[in-house]
């Protein structure tokens, strides 16, 4: 599975890649079994139970809760809670603090995943020329690759700070009295910033080796029929490129949606109200500082929903994918 | 032929630049004091106070309730990576067995109750998540903090690759050589999955050591903190204050960065290949 | 060492695709039988069958007195040597080859003795210590066949062991093998697609196509009397040219072409015509031969490979390198030297047929379109 959202960057290097590339379609898994295999009645049990118990207990359960739960409202002082129906769904999409969150979320999504992308390209197409010295620049590239999201925020933040932070002083030289923490939209940018600097080094890897495993045949094939280094970028390495692309473009989705909890938990400085959050923040919020449990699992539903439709979507792909080979 | 042109390297350079800095400038400027970085800012020169800094930052007790220090914050954090990445090894490493080298009726059904856990990240459940830990009376303790997180199967993924890819030569030779269940798996699938328990290790020992939002939730009692957590305890404490310790914070998100960044650059080599050979 | 009875054996896969079907194979101890066929042809699966490898879904498997259908691979005293070596990649060669044993217990003492003797017998002693990875391609199949000997199994199972191996390799080994067997006197039972292969190691060569025996005999004896059209396709190189013919009475038509049997028809109508390249001859333009177009020719050195057609069939004939060559040629071949398949089935004709019975009248022969 290409995306476990709840993961920073460094759990999903192998288990992502390992699961997104190569088993493609689960369903065809009783296909691919081995020719020999084992029976027996109980030991496939025995150690399958651990794992089975772990998942059960935490991921089913607490899953089946969140889903009753959110057609509930629990009762302030904890007397027991009261069935409503569908109306937490509809409290939280017709809320307007809720829709504008979700725009939030999109436009951020939108904007990290854009240019984590694009810087990542860019270095990787330029890294892959590089003869002299590429050892040097991929080791500066992917080094702050598994720094903790919220590590990245308390850095970040220092770099927008308004007594000390670098980049604060730097902008009011040109005029922008940058106001993070208290302008919506300076945080706003503080937060793409960061959560695309954290990014950048996981689209480097993948796409410098997506780049690298296009063989050398075709770029010298390539080279003989096309003089313009651009066009060849655009018309053959690019498409070869795409299966990555793609599946990075929902890893970049997932990240920006998830995984940047911890960032931006740091960069608001628990000061959520005036400014901007993501749906996951929300969720935290609405459960934690809220106490409405409801409203929460509610959102967490919808959420789910989102990761659903994605995931969904990543299997057409992955189908599509295996015929590419 | 492609020649390499001087803008090649200067985009690699300002791409390393705008990578590197922030981490360089986090290190140098812990080096500093509180009023010194607050007078002139970060920085990029060496302080002179590494030594007192980290001293204070790893021994001094802090915290509300003054029982916790940057040392145990590490331990803790220690403790949660390495906890995890073996929990993870050993429970995926099993299940993966179990659903690739047996036929049984339940495999099928088995699999894909495994495989749906991806679906769901942790974030979107941490509500429920949180009560049934309260429930079972796990907050604030290790068991709280590592098993549930091992509820995914990310792991169990990977080794079923893995071990798909294996030849299957070597399990009929196996059994040809009167090697049962328990042998094979012992005297040849794990020494022969010795790189990548190791490469799993590593990942998910820095997937455990970065985990942020659950240690947070699982823990109010700071002898359990984790030094993630201790980064949101310390700009707790900030709100406020005169003079932050704003060479604290950043000595605290050195040690908390300088594990999975030193691994990164040590077994690069590693993840690149994991990437490549998984690729094909 | 034992005898080996396959006796109806078949193989439905889940899902109800059948593998095999009603086999029947004796071989007899120290016997070397190689099952050859295309891929697909169920050689594999018969030779897994026999491993215990895969679970026997219709009759039996005999090793010695022995029904061994429900008997697990190690308890069925069998060696296996694998295509791609299956050496245990973490173990060293010393390790690969005493695993089996310890598994069985065998005494520490015994284990040395046997792992030295196999080693020696080799030549191999000096790699022990290695592992695999450090090992060339034919280091490791002979570690692989080692491993297989210190068992001292009943039998040995080859499941294609050579094909990873270069050309040069694959020749040398093949001699190895068929010395070591020779050697140890142990019944073998070698899978290949390679015809070659199968020709020279064989005492029996069973032929495989679609699950089921086409043949079963000595190299030689299939070679001269192939049984059906898919055998003689199948055994010997170039393989043996099959054209479309018509016997009338004493004579056969192929393509414009007229060949007086000489009392060897099998049978009248249509037929399907067996040529080996080897037995043509080129003639001179005249009666009783074969005009023969010429396409290209490929030189082997010794001889010369011409291909080209007869009437519209294409026929590949081997002739000496000194042999002149033009556009237009004409073959003959000794009538003894004709197989005869029947048209519909593929089956081989009788060699000889009874002296001219029911043969209809001769003069109105038709050539065949």
């Amino acid at each position: 599975m290409a995306y476990t959202t709840s993961q920073p960057q460094t759990g999903g290097i192998l288990s992502r890649l390992g699961f997104g590339a190569r088993a493609r379609k689960p369903a065809a898994q009783a296909e691919e079994m081995k020719r020999v295999q084992f029976t027996s009645p109980i030991l496939p049990y025995v150690f399958l139970f651990p794992q089975l118990a772990v998942i059960v207990i935490f991921f089913y359960w607490p899953s089946v809760q969140a889903l009753s739960s959110s057609f509930y409202i629990e009762d302030p002082f904890g007397f027991g809670s009261t069935f409503v129906g569908m109306s937490n769904y509809t409290d939280a999409l017709f809320s307007s603090e809720y829709q504008s969150i979700a725009l939030f979320t999109a436009v951020f999504t939108l904007l990290v995943t854009f240019f984590s992308l694009a810087i990542g390209m860019l270095l990787a197409v330029k890294a892959d020329r590089i003869i002299k010295g590429s050892s040097t620049y991929k080791t500066l590239l992917i080094a702050v690759y598994a720094i903790a999201a919220p590590v990245a925020g308390l850095i970040g933040m220092m770099f927008f700070d308004q007594h000390i932070g670098t980049f604060v002083k730097m902008m009011s030289y040109v005029g922008w009295n940058m106001q993070v923490g208290l302008n919506y939209y300076d945080t706003a940018f503080a937060m793409v910033v960061v959560a695309v600097w954290k990014q950048i080094p996981y689209n480097f890897i993948f796409l410098l080796s997506g780049l690298q495993n296009v063989p050398v045949s075709v770029r010298e094939a390539a080279t003989i029929d096309c003089s313009s280094g651009l066009r060849r970028f655009w018309t053959v390495t690019l498409p070869l490129l795409a299966p990555t692309a793609f599946f990075l473009l929902i890893i970049n989705v997932t990240y920006a949606l998830f995984d940047t909890f911890g960032l931006i938990d740091v960069m608001v400085k628990d000061k959520p109200a005036n400014n901007p959050i993501t749906l996951v923040y929300k969720v935290y919020n609405d459960g934690f500082r809220g106490n409405d449990l409801g409203g929460s699992s509610a959102q967490s539903v919808i959420l789910m929903i989102v990761v659903f439709v994605l995931t969904i979507f990543q299997f057409r792909f992955i189908e599509r994918r295996v015929h590419y080979n | 032929m492609y020649r390499t042109r001087f803008s090649d390297h200067l985009v690699l350079i300002l791409g390393a630049l705008f990578l590197c800095t922030p981490v360089v400038v986090a290190f140098m400027t812990s080096t500093h004091t509180a009023a010194d970085i607050h007078m002139n800012g970060l920085s990029l020169s060496w302080g002179g106070h590494f030594v007192e800094t980290y001293e204070k930052v790893l021994t001094q007790k802090g915290g509300f309730t003054g029982e916790i220090t940057g040392a145990r914050m590490v331990m803790n954090s220690l403790i949660l990576g390495i906890g995890f990445a073996l929990g993870k090894i050993v429970l995926s490493m099993m299940a993966a067995y179990a659903i690739v080298y047996f036929r049984f009726p339940m495999a099928t059904l088995s699999f894909w109750v495994i495989f749906t856990t991806l679906l769901l990240p942790l974030e979107v459940r941490i509500m429920p998540s949180y009560q049934v830990m309260s429930d079972l009376g796990l907050l604030n303790s290790y068991t709280g903090l590592i098993v549930p997180l091992l509820a995914s199967a990310t792991g169990t993924f990977y080794f079923r690759q893995f071990f798909k890819s294996v030849p299957e030569e070597l399990l009929e030779a196996a059994r040809i050589d009167g090697a049962g269940p328990f042998k094979f798996f012992i005297d040849i699938l794990i020494p022969i999955s010795r790189t990548m328990i190791a490469a799993i290790f590593i990942i998910m020992f820095v997937y455990g050591w970065n985990q942020y939002l659950w240690p947070m939730l699982m823990t109010t009692d700071e002898r359990f903190f984790t030094l993630m957590r201790g980064i949101k305890s310390i700009l707790q404490v900030w709100v406020g204050s005169q003079i932050p310790d704003y060479n604290e914070a950043f000595a605290l998100a050195v040690l908390a960065m300088l594990p999975p960044v030193a691994i990164v650059v040590i077994f690069q080599s590693w993840f690149i290949k994991g990437l490549t050979e998984s690729d094909k | 060492m034992a005898a080996i009875d396959i006796s109806s054996v078949g193989k439905i896969y889940n899902g109800g695709v059948r593998a095999v079907s009603d086999i029947n194979l004796d071989i007899r101890d120290g016997e070397f039988i190689v099952l050859v066929g295309p891929s697909g042809c169920g050689k594999s699966t018969l030779l897994r069958m026999v491993a215990g490898l895969e679970a026997i879904s219709e009759g039996k498997v005999k090793i010695g007195d022995r029904v061994v259908n429900e008997v697990e691979p190690a308890d069925r005293d069998i060696a296996m040597v694998f295509q791609n070596y299956a050496l245990y990649p973490h173990m060293s060669v010393r390790q690969n080859l005493e695993y089996g044993l310890k598994n069985r217990k065998t005494p520490k003492a015994e284990i040395d003795e046997r792992v030295a003797e196999a080693a020696r017998m080799l030549e191999i002693a000096q790699y022990l210590d290695r592992k695999p990875r450090a090992l060339s391609g034919g280091q490791r199949q002979r570690v692989a066949m080692g491993r297989a000997i210190v068992r001292k199994p009943a039998v040995f199972l080859f499941d294609e062991p050579l094909s990873n191996l270069d050309a040069k390799l694959r020749v040398s080994m093949r001699g190895e093998i068929k010395r070591l067997q020779r050697r140890l006197g142990t019944t073998s039972i070698y899978v290949t697609h390679d015809q070659l292969e199968a020709m020279t190691l064989a005492d029996r060569l069973v032929v495989l196509n679609g699950g089921k025996i086409e043949q079963v005999g000595a190299p030689l004896d299939v070679y001269h009397t192939p049984a059906s059209t898919f055998v003689a396709s199948f055994i010997g190189s170039p393989a043996m040219n099959l054209v479309k013919g018509e016997i009338h009475g004493d004579r056969l038509a192929i393509g414009p072409g007229l060949l007086s049997l000489a009392g060897f028809a099998p049978a009248s109508g249509a037929v399907t015509v067996g040529l080996r390249a080897e037995d043509m001859r080129l003639v001179p333009a005249g009666d009783n031969s074969l005009p023969f177009k010429v396409e290209y020719a490929e030189e082997l050195g010794s001889q010369r490979l011409v291909h080209g057609l007869i009437g519209d069939q294409p026929v590949t004939v081997a002739v000496s390198s000194e042999a002149e060559l033009a556009s237009e040629l004409h073959l003959s071949i000794d009538p003894s030297r004709l197989h005869f398949f029947d048209a519909e089935n593929g089956k081989r004709l009788a060699g000889k047929a009874p002296a001219a019975t029911a043969a209809p009248v001769a003069g109105k022969i038709q050539p065949v379109a």
